[in-house]
């Protein structure tokens, strides 16, 4: 078990010690830390309900009231700092006293309908008034009475008279997600939580006000009266509904995913999560899941057989592959399945098709040389960087989670934010914003560059972004994904090479399908194998473990829809891919899709694209699943099945596998973990993080591992979720799935550390294979073809089209809970170009590029520069794909008012 | 409702004397209470955009407060202290007696309130914040009979001059 | 034994009824001198040698030393803030408002002084928002003193700089505790913070910040004038100086009354020049000392006999002068009335914050509302004492011990400790007598 200290290992550096006194026994504390946190530390709970250790404390429950010896009252742990030869007590009676009495108070206007209440069971009030409570209230007055309950939000539910005005609601979202939209309102014993009229508390994060809510306050939609906590078993998993990979404890009821609850995993997420990856479990329990397999009969597609389907899907790649060779063959996809999925996957195409066409992004993310190759910085760089420099992407809509840390590293911990974009992102407040024309943001961060080199711009905005980036030591990083869709990817590309010349930038690469970092990590990209190597650098290695790999690069998913759009592609693999939907450039997709002589759909619903598949292969989805997968920082940590798949979906891995037998490649592989120990052989990136110590690393471990040797933190973990959702949750593994066998350790050194924590460096790697030198690691050597300049069209406005939380994609229709939030398409632009289109706000508009056309309804905002405009991607029946050439630098829009 | 020109200006000159825009919540609430006669969520918001923070934020501030207004009401505004020493010398009689005769008119509003700062010559009430002190029942409802007639000329609902 | 008042900081007031507000009447009577004569002085001097000899202590309700309040500011930190409290709410106390609207310019000039003295620039008056005339006349007072070169840039050629922001409350009794008061300033909820930091370290904007009374403030100037040992001669022991008590209730002249310390309550309540004595004969019952918080003497003798003086009282009977006011209740009184309406005062005023304070000042009301209103039970008042201990461990003790942040949850108790002190058998034998009718709640 790990010692609850090592939990938070930023959170405690450079602290002095001092001793401190707790119910007769002398313990060693940080100066300067909280009462109430120095105690929990040392196994003294003190009872709470305000404080929260992510939280700034305001010490207004009166719970956790402390005798502190010279101190006049009873203090509040949750306020009162340690300080050396502190003498307290939390057992007197004066405590017990006050404990009753606080607990007699909060229970007076408490309604006590328990047996109805979403928290029954798991209640901190509950709980606490078990543990430290007078047993029996002498109130025989009218209780205060509320209606209830009242919707806060699409997703939250209030019920004012449960509630015990903690304000851990309200201050979560002021200091956490920075979206103060729920406050306390009126005053004294008629304190309620309220939202301004018609304003709901709209944030991405308020599903986490419902998490920590010590009492049945704040439920949410989505899992009110849906089960009971004791009906309830956990299991710790990653989410993966973005690349962040928030960790979380999911829950599942009669075979029936029904929650999730985030982690404190202090590298990755601290305990949040955003609503789409806190409700997006329901997406796994809908029925239009695909759950048995079919093939075309006729024109259509039937169900069929697991091994009637299977040899459907093998005959047609056998057929492509004799007809037209391995340049025939393309496998679009991956981003979305498990490092288990991918690597098998990778192993079929690249060792057995022997096709290098195969592309895990869509046209819609960035080269995989540039997203390998570039210096890399973890998110927890963040807190201690001299600067961050946001390179086009909104992170609040795309990686929701770590637009949080971003945001606290600038509100909290004094870290200077330049946001390069061309146009507001969510952290426009919080940063020295420099605008770029789209396409022309190269331009920009080259003269950011100068103007740190100490060349003054002349431009007020990038001077102030230069100043804001010169103040302080460390690394600068740099968070870059591929923010516009309606522009080419190497304006983006030229911009990075621009930042990296920078001897200080590192770099998160933030590109946010799921597990798009484990797929091109492990090879579902054109050019490379398995473990960050270079087709050509690892020929030697890879023919010797697998047989074979491709003769010559293949097509990125842009050259490979070309190729099928002329129909030079005889069997093309859609493995969990909707290039219709995510393709910048949906005609070229439709064209691409159409034109493929065979389509192998490997998914687990219809989409767009798949629907006209020739064999349909059912998989399973998140949490019905065991694995491992790679967030954006290259941390590795598992996914864990928590409930079997309803009919018979197998993961993606195993459909790879059963087709190499089918062409005649027995992989031998019968679990994940006996995937995860051929990976940690042979893919060079993941040497030494074999199955054995991923299910021992507590916060996973970041790869390679030889470089960053403090993220792995070994133990033997177990999650602690017992009815303390309400506080941060410690991060452990997987319980109660059956226990695994104590792993044989690797070495003394980690030997030593399996009680305990410890790092393990090189240690963990296996003796290397005595024949082959393992290939190096992929670097990116800066090379651009610089886009050049735009021309400009006056007449035309420039289009940025990016992701935002809520689209119109598979994981947010396919239940009900965001179906709300999806926000209608709207162009916006700068109201002096709305007011040259001669319309107002509101006003239909006619958009037409040089690929297509829309009809829009338009809106002037003043955050767009003129000459660009703004609208959302991926919105239902509004798609800007019809209107981008993937071929085109930019997207230039003539706008007409239609009346 | 909105600002008028006037009161527009004032109110950016009101956030010009704080070193942070919040603390002109207040100032600017009591402005648009007497431009006004309530405290409308039109007004919060305006407020909010001004001071650069959500209405929620504005609400959670202003609520707490007795002097605004969130719901419209009369144009005179009777607040009778009935604490401790108008208690004891015929503070509860006055509010009975005001409640009684003006509840169902719509330009009198009559509230019970806390000690008004004027013991010294209880019982007392403020109509829009002006005093009004050594009263009894009678006298009261005479006062307020007096602003309704126009014999008196009244403050705004805040306690401003118009 | 005639006592009298004693006429510091209430004589233009007094004198000059006509126009003791305006610029003219306040120059006429000597105004602006003490101003004059503090900028010629050092000002690290006034502090220590001027207002530290005089032992003027806060006239809030704490009463603690001024110059040691002032002497907490950081040396090297600037800027700072001088905020005066005139949030006057405590129930019966009515001097502050006295002295700004009769004497705005006194306020002022003592602004000005102690702004020079700690090396502020920027004042703020938190003014309570039902006084509508006060603010009307401190706002014209200041605009007044800027154009007389009292207030703004380089003040009688001194090189010292002031303005003065007059910030009007909104109806919350509770800012007038000073950390709550500094949120308001703030545009916050009014809700008192966790200390430390004190505001003298981290106060308005987290910069250091003075935080004195009106009634403090304008005494500064007659400190000033009439040297800071010469008034500490006044009063008695460590209650120095003179000052107002607002006397209410059942006397035949209730008012404001500014008196040496140490006169004894009879004194004032008796004294012809003073409180004239209770109406019709009447004896006192009991009397509430120190504004709505204090707990409550009776008029026996040994309490009517009792000197003003600050820590006597504490020590020996554990009730506060705190804000100065005294509110009489003669023998017709029903204590229990009294306690349920400064109950309902107090629940009314909870900002919220506290749980023991928030709930239980609505408890302890509802109870005592039942109680004063033919509904009591026998032990009810056994009852809200153990309730009490919860906010007030020890209940009967001052100064306070409480589980709340500020002392607003013991102020709740200080009358159920009371009832309990002293009319106990009264209280439980009016209980024991229970209405049948079930009373109705007038709100």
């Amino acid at each position: 078990m790990l010692e609850p200290q090592s939990l938070h290992p930023g959170a405690r550096v450079m602290s002095e010690m001092v001793k401190v006194t707790i119910d007769g026994t002398t313990v060693e504390v940080p100066k300067g830390e909280l009462l109430i946190k120095a105690a929990q530390e040392h196994g003294t709970y003190i009872p709470r309900f305000c404080w929260h250790e992510r939280m700034k404390p305001v010490g207004m429950c009166r719970m956790c009231l402390v005798e502190v010896e010279g101190v006049r009252g009873l203090p509040p742990a949750c306020t009162t700092p340690v300080a050396d030869g502190m003498v307290v007590n939390t057992l007197s009676d004066a405590v017990k006293d006050a404990q009753d009495g606080v607990l007699e108070f909060l229970l007076i206007n408490h309604p006590l309908d328990c047996p109805v209440c979403d928290r029954g069971g798991e209640c901190p009030l509950q709980d606490t008034t078990l543990a430290f409570g007078p047993g029996e209230s002498r109130f025989t007055e009218e209780k205060r009475h509320w209606e209830k309950p009242i919707a806060v939000s699409d997703l939250v539910l209030l019920d004012r008279e449960r509630c015990i005005q903690c304000a851990r609601c309200t201050r979560f979202a002021d200091e956490i997600a920075g979206d103060p939209l729920i406050t306390f309102s009126e005053r004294g014993g008629h304190t309620e939580i309220a939202t301004f009229p018609g304003e709901p508390f709209a944030s991405y994060f308020s599903g986490n006000t419902v998490q920590i809510c010590p009492v049945g306050a704040l439920t949410s939609k989505p899992y009110r009266f849906r089960a009971r906590p004791w009906d309830l078993s956990a299991v710790e998993t990653s989410c993966t509904m973005c690349a962040v990979q928030c960790r979380g404890a999911l829950e599942s009821s009669s075979n029936r995913l029904v929650r999730l609850l985030g982690v404190d995993s202090e590298p990755v997420n601290q305990g949040w999560l955003c609503d789409k990856g806190r409700y997006g479990y329901d997406a796994v329990n809908v029925d239009d899941r695909v759950r048995q397999p079919m093939v075309r009969r006729a024109g259509e597609l039937v169900p069929c057989s697991w091994p009637e389907a299977l040899d459907a899907a093998a005959e047609g790649l056998r057929n492509a592959l004799a007809a037209d060779g391995a340049a025939s063959v393309a496998v679009l996809g991956g981003a979305r399945g498990t490092n288990e999925d991918a690597y098998v996957w990778s192993r079929f195409a690249k060792g057995v098709l022997r096709t290098d066409n195969v592309d895990a992004q869509l046209g819609d993310g960035l080269p995989a040389e540039v997203a390998l190759g570039l210096p890399h910085a973890t998110i927890a760089d963040l807190d201690r960087a001299r600067g961050i420099v946001v390179l086009g992407i909104d992170l609040k809509e795309e990686l929701p989670v770590l637009y949080l840390r971003a945001r606290r590293a600038a509100e909290e911990l004094g870290v200077p934010i330049v946001e390069l974009s061309a146009t507001e992102t969510g952290l426009a407040p919080y940063a020295a914003s420099v605008r770029y024309a789209p396409g022309e943001q190269a331009e920009a961060a080259q003269r950011i560059v100068a103007a740190l080199g100490g060349s003054a711009a002349g431009d007020a905005d990038i001077d102030a972004a230069a100043a804001a980036l010169a103040g302080r030591d460390g690394d600068i990083v740099v968070i870059v994904g591929r923010a516009n869709l309606a522009e080419r990817a190497d304006a983006t590309v030229a911009a990075i090479a621009e930042l990296a010349s920078l001897d200080s930038a590192r770099f998160l690469v933030a590109l946010r399908r799921g597990n798009v970092r484990g797929a091109l990590d492990l090879g579902l990209a054109p050019g490379f194998l398995p473990g960050r190597v270079e087709l050509e650098a690892g020929r030697d290695w890879f023919e010797d473990a697998w047989g074979a790999v491709p003769k010559e690069r293949g097509l990125d998913a842009l050259g490979i829809l070309e190729a099928a759009s002329q129909h030079r592609i005889g069997a093309l693999v859609l493995l969990g891919a909707d290039p219709v939907a995510d393709c910048p450039d949906a005609t070229l997709a439709a064209a691409g899709i159409a034109g493929a002589r065979f389509v192998i759909a490997v998914d687990t619903m219809l989409t767009e694209s798949n629907r006209r598949a020739d064999v349909f292969l059912p998989v399973t989805a998140w949490g019905e699943q065991d694995g491992s997968v790679t967030n954006v920082e290259g941390r590795v940590q598992r996914v864990t099945r928590k409930i079997s798949p309803d009919g018979t979906s197998m993961p993606d891995w195993r459909v790879a596998a059963e087709l190499a037998l089918r062409l005649r490649e027995d992989f031998d592989l019968a679990t994940a973990d006996e995937v995860q120990d051929e990976i940690a052989r042979v893919a060079p990136a993941f040497a030494g993080l074999d199955s054995a110590i991923l299910r021992r690393a507590r916060d996973g471990a970041v790869l390679p591992i030889a470089d960053h040797p403090d993220d792995l933190v070994l133990g033997r973990l177990s999650l602690a979720l017992t009815d303390a959702s309400w506080e941060p949750i410690a991060p452990g593994q997987a319980d109660p799935i059956p226990p695994e066998p104590e792993p044989e350790p690797v070495s003394d050194a980690e030997a030593d550390a399996a009680d305990g924590e410890a790092t393990a460096a090189g240690e963990a790697e296996p003796a290397p294979e005595p024949e082959l030198a393992r290939p190096a690691l992929h670097v990116w050597d800066g090379a651009v073809t610089a886009p050049g300049k735009p021309g400009r069209d006056a007449y035309a406005l420039r289009l940025v089209s990016s992701h935002v939380l809520y689209d119109g994609g598979v994981m947010t229709t396919a239940t009900p809970w965001f179906a709300p939030l999806v926000r209608t398409a709207v162009l916006r632009v700068h109201p002096q170009d709305r007011d040259r289109i001669g319309v107002v706000d509101g006003g239909a508009v006619r958009v037409t590029s040089a690929r297509g056309q829309l009809d829009l309804v338009v809106r002037g905002d003043v955050a767009i520069a003129a000459g660009t405009a703004v609208l959302a991607w991926n919105l239902p029946d509004r798609g800007a794909n019809a209107l981008v050439d993937a071929t085109s630098l930019i997207t230039d829009l003539r706008v007409e008012s239609i009346r | 409702m909105n600002f008028n020109a006037t009161n527009l200006a004032r109110a950016h000159e009101i956030v010009a004397q704080y070193p942070h825009a919040k603390s002109a919540i207040l100032p600017l609430a009591h402005l648009a209470q007497d431009q006004d006669g309530w405290l409308s969520p039109e007004a919060m918001r305006e407020i909010a955009e001004i001071v650069g923070v959500t209405p929620a934020e504005v609400l959670g501030t202003c609520s707490f407060y007795t002097m605004f207004k969130r719901t419209p009401c009369g144009k005179y505004l009777v607040s009778v202290c009935t604490n401790v020493t108008c208690l004891v010398l015929g503070g509860p009689e006055i509010l009975e007696h005001l409640q009684d005769r003006y509840a169902t008119d719509p330009d009198v509003t009559v509230e019970e309130v806390e000690c008004l700062a004027a013991c010294g010559n209880a019982p007392s009430m403020q109509v829009n914040y002006e005093y009004h002190e050594h009263l009894n029942p009678d006298l009261a409802a005479a006062v307020v009979d007096d602003y309704k007639s126009g014999t008196l000329s009244a403050r705004t609902i805040s306690g401003g001059r118009a | 034994m005639t006592a009298t008042e004693t006429r510091l900081v209430t004589a233009r007031l007094r004198e000059r009824p006509q126009d003791s507000w305006t610029m003219e009447g306040f120059l006429a009577s000597g105004g602006y001198t003490a101003l004059r004569q503090a900028l010629g002085m050092d000002a690290a001097t006034i502090g220590p040698e001027v207002v530290g000899p005089s032992g003027l202590r806060g006239r809030g309700g704490a009463g603690f030393p001024a110059a040691t309040k002032w002497s907490f500011l950081p040396p090297d930190s600037f800027p700072r803030y001088l905020v005066v409290n005139g949030d006057e709410g405590e129930p019966s106390t009515f001097k502050d408002r006295m002295l700004v609207e009769l004497d705005p310019h006194q306020l002022i000039e003592g602004i000005a002084i102690a702004s020079y003295a700690i090396g502020c620039n920027q004042a703020f008056v938190y003014l309570r928002g039902e006084f509508a005339l006060g603010y009307e006349r401190l706002t014209q007072a200041i605009k007044d003193a800027h154009a007389g070169g009292f207030l703004g840039r380089d003040i009688q050629g001194s090189g010292f700089d002031l303005e003065i922001v007059v910030h009007r409350g909104a109806g919350a009794y509770i800012c007038g505790e000073e950390t709550a008061l500094l949120e308001s300033l703030e545009g916050e909820r009014g809700m008192p913070r966790i200390r430390p930091p004190f505001p003298a370290i981290a106060g308005l904007y987290a910069k250091p910040t003075v935080v004195n009374n009106v009634e403090t403030l304008s005494t500064l100037p007659h400190i000033l004038q009439m040297g800071g040992a010469k008034y500490g001669e006044l009063g008695v022991n460590k209650s120095t100086g003179t000052r107002i008590f607002s006397l209410s209730g059942h006397v035949k002249r209730p008012g404001n009354y500014e008196v040496e310390l140490g006169i004894t309550f009879r004194d004032l309540i008796e004294s012809p020049e003073l409180g004239g004595g209770v109406p019709d004969g009447r004896k006192v019952k009991f009397f509430i000392p120190g504004g709505a918080s204090s707990q409550w003497l009776t008029g026996s003798d040994e309490h009517l006999d009792a000197p003003l003086d600050m820590d006597f009282v504490q020590q020996t009977y554990s009730v506060m002068l705190g804000s100065g006011a005294v509110m009489v209740y003669d023998e017709t009184t029903n204590p229990v009335l009294v306690a349920w309406r400064l109950a309902k005062f107090f629940a009314h005023e909870s900002c919220g914050k506290c749980t023991p304070c928030r709930e239980g000042a609505g408890w302890v009301e509802k109870v005592l509302y039942r109680m004063s209103h033919g509904q009591g039970r026998p032990n009810d008042l056994d009852l809200l004492f153990d309730v009490g201990n919860s906010i007030s461990p020890g209940v009967v003790n001052a100064p306070f011990t409480q589980t709340t942040i500020c002392p607003l949850g013991p102020s709740v108790v200080s009358s159920v400790a009371s009832l309990h002190r002293y009319f106990r058998d009264e209280v439980v034998e009016m209980c024991s007598n229970r209405s049948p009718s079930i009373p109705v709640r007038a709100s």
